[in-house]
């Protein structure tokens, strides 16, 4: 199994009151549920990401509610203002359970 | 009674003309594609207003389609895909510091077919966009 692995972009610097744009990806194959295993022919069990939330300095600023017609290794972007110095902070959400993060700090200046 | 393999074929084209005339005038949808949309809306009818989809008109992988969506004034944005095995795609929520209510990401469309997105604004009023993206898969033009 690949490895799951969050990727964002974030920048470190801003004024305050920018309006920032962050992209996010994160390696993950999205087995749809929909796909059939070549040799036994049966179905191959949906495992997708089925939330994303990112929020800074725990105010929730975007958030999305995932299906299985999302790409694999979901990309998400978004614009965002920054008030102040602060944490994004990054969540993701597996079907299996497992939660992915990450987290990126922007300094005001 | 008696029908010819004709008047079979004539009878399914006139059922296909009346299907489509019970159609919605916002754009023909599937059942599933619209019990995915009045779930959304809590069972009102989406008008039509100010958000933009943007879509590839030809996207030559459906298995990852760039789309778009920008709705000043949005608290969701719902994106529905017409003819995809399951209709729902991704519901995205924006919170008070996400200044331009817009988002991006990649999804995957099984054919060609319409992409909608759905928008709640924050006075409660539904408006929706439907764009037609036509899908070739393996490259076969189209």
């Amino acid at each position: 199994m690949a490895k799951v692995r969050p990727r964002v972009r974030v920048p470190k610097k801003a004024s305050a009151g920018d309006v920032i744009t962050i992209k996010t990806l994160i390696s993950h194959p999205m087995e749809s549920g929909q796909r059939k295993d070549r040799k036994t022919g049966e179905l191959i069990p949906r495992k997708i990401i089925n939330h994303f939330t990112a929020s800074f300095n725990g105010e929730v600023v975007f958030d999305a509610a995932i299906e299985p017609a999302v790409s694999a290794n979901p990309y998400f972007s978004f614009a965002m203002v920054v008030p102040e110095s602060g944490t994004v902070a990054f969540k993701w959400v597996d079907d299996d359970g497992s939660i992915y993060t990450e987290e990126k700090s922007i300094t005001v200046e | 009674m008696h029908f010819t393999r004709r008047d079979i074929g004539r009878l399914g084209i006139g059922a296909a003309a009346m299907a489509a005339l019970g159609a919605t005038p916002a754009a023909a949808m599937t059942d599933e594609t619209r019990a995915a949309i009045m779930d959304f809306t809590g069972g009102v009818e989406p008008g039509a207003g100010d958000i933009m989809l943007n879509t590839p008109e030809i996207a030559e992988n459906g298995s990852t389609v760039p789309v778009d969506v920008t709705c000043d004034g949005a608290r969701r944005i719902m994106l529905v895909a017409d003819g995809n095995p399951n209709p729902g795609v991704a519901t995205f929520e924006f919170g008070r510091l996400c200044p331009s209510r817009s988002a991006a990401t990649r999804i995957r469309l099984a054919a060609t077919q319409d992409v909608i997105a759905v928008a709640e604004m924050e006075d409660g009023r539904f408006i929706m966009v439907a764009n037609t993206v036509k899908v070739t898969i393996g490259g076969c033009g189209g």
